[in-house]
């Protein structure tokens, strides 16, 4: 597959150029410049928050250098409490075009988005001249989630991705699955297939945290939704989450950011660390799939039961559908009929090549349904984490 | 014609539905036959064999929670009579 080779050596399959609001105050400014570009390559991401946080200043730092993306407007009203200046000089470092619109400085409304424009149009010419590399499976990362689980999703979509991965981590690609406070009751089963004991141990560690962390909200990581269709308990819809794993070895515990440096399997711990200080660790799926995204990857494969529609910005997302009945109410939707092996009409490695085929051929340049569509939901909040321990990567 | 249900693993002490499937249904699983209680929806679960309050309900092979109180065989296994070991899900109530 051709690939889009950054100043930086890292190899995107999209060509996005983002425009980022960096408080809520600019976030209209932003959307509009977006909008009037007029152009599916051409994105919206931000932060909301007039308070800085380490994390956030982190996860942007990660999504402007993302491989996907070719070049940044920064759209600030100007007191805001974000460093904006630590941003656009991470993105320049990396040797990506990156602008800054400060609205207070600009002279407001209209001619900051005039100003907007007139940069996206610079920009656009400047990546559209991006070297096309050849690209292959093992410079691949690959992220999954799992959204409006119901009781078919373990048992169709989430074994069939884990087939998927299970092939992707044998031609050397990163696979990174995740939510750990999705993985209570799944700590024995995954300590089992750590590389090293000292890996299991922060797996456990992670768990345990997660545990914690949503006892005190009150409650776990499980809709309405989930119980309708089926599901009862946090350990069961957990089990069933777990399968997206497949059956390699973990290679490695990570956090919202951490990009691993070698192909093989990875654990990503969502739950933020200390006593919980700014609410629930993922307000809703996409919250996930940004910091999947902010670890670098370059796809997503989000599996479900009940019917998400979601997509994202910088990464496309490909749907894999669990329940049949779903299936045939929202094919539009949805890019793999995992429901198939339900109907007794498909095995999981039937299922799980096809989930396979469908990543080369969207990270080839084929556009996922939910990209198709226009899905490019983002959402960012306060979170705060500590560095990971030495023994969460080992070497391998 | 396929079953409505499967057993996931061996261990386990439900059963979950593939095809909606009505009141006083059987179920042959393994030569075992199990009468439904109630109409099952897709992915939900219904007992394999007789339950005490206090048990491990088993699914995939693991211990997903635990009964609130005794279950018949072939009734439905959700809200009402299972509750997680670890903590309470979120409902709309």
């Amino acid at each position: 597959m051709k690939s889009f080779l950054r100043k930086d050596g890292r190899k995107g399959i999209r060509n996005v150029l983002i425009v980022a609001y960096l408080v809520e105050c600019a976030h209209h400014v932003a959307r509009a410049i977006v909008n009037r570009s007029d152009d599916p390559a051409v994105q919206l991401i931000g932060f909301p928050g007039c308070f800085p946080n380490d994390y956030a200043l982190r996860i942007m730092q990660a999504l402007g250098t993302h491989p996907n993306v070719g070049g940044v407007l920064l759209v600030s009203l100007g007191c805001e409490g974000f460093n904006r200046e630590a941003l656009a000089g991470a993105i320049r470092a990396s040797g990506r075009p990156v602008a800054t619109l400060v609205i207070q400085q600009t002279g407001g409304t209209r001619k900051t988005i005039e100003a907007g424009l007139a940069a996206v149009m610079d920009m656009k010419t400047r990546i559209a001249s991006v070297k096309r590399v050849e690209m292959t499976l093992d410079e691949l990362v690959v992220g999954t989630i799992c959204g409006g689980s119901d009781g078919t999703s373990g048992i169709s979509a989430n074994p069939a991705v884990g087939k998927c991965f299970d092939q992707l981590v044998r031609d050397g690609a990163t696979c990174i699955f995740e939510e750990t406070g999705e993985l209570i009751g799944c700590e024995q089963v995954m300590m089992e297939r750590a590389v090293t004991p000292g890996l299991a141990k922060e797996i456990e560690q992670a768990v345990v945290k997660a545990v914690h962390y949503y006892k005190t909200m009150g409650y776990g990581s499980f809709a309405p939704g989930n119980a309708e269709g089926g599901l009862t308990t946090q350990e069961e819809k957990s089990m069933g989450a777990y399968a997206k794993s497949g059956s390699s070895r973990i290679h490695g515990l990570i956090k919202p950011g951490d990009a691993p440096r070698q192909g093989g399997l990875y654990l990503m711990d969502v739950v933020p660390d200390g006593e919980p200080r700014f609410g629930f660790p993922n307000i809703s799926d996409n919250a996930e799939i940004v910091e999947l995204i902010a670890s670098g990857c370059h796809v997503i494969l989000f599996t479900t039961g009940r019917g998400s529609v979601a997509g994202s910005a910088i990464s496309p997302v490909i749907k894999i559908c669990a329940n049949p009945e779903t299936w045939k109410n929202m094919a539009d939707d949805m890019d793999v009929d995992a429901g198939r092996i339900i109907e007794g009409e498909a095995d999981l490695d039937e299922v799980g090549g096809e989930i396979y085929q469908r990543v080369q051929a969207v990270a080839a340049g084929s556009q996922s349904k939910s990209e198709a569509l226009g899905h490019q939901e983002f959402i960012l909040t306060y979170k705060s984490f500590e560095p990971i321990g030495p023994a969460c990567l080992p070497a391998h | 014609m396929e079953a409505k249900f499967i057993l996931l693993h061996p261990k386990d002490n439900v059963l979950v539905c593939c095809q909606q499937a009505g009141a006083g249904e059987i179920v042959t699983i393994d030569k075992e036959k199990i009468v439904l209680m109630q109409a099952m929806e897709l992915g939900h679960k219904a007992a394999r064999q007789t339950l005490s309050k206090g048990d491990k309900i088993m699914k995939y092979g693991v211990p997903i929670g635990s009964a609130l109180h005794d279950i018949n065989p072939g009734e439905h296994v959700h809200l009402h009579n299972m509750r997680s070991d670890y903590i309470p899900p979120h409902t709309r109530e």
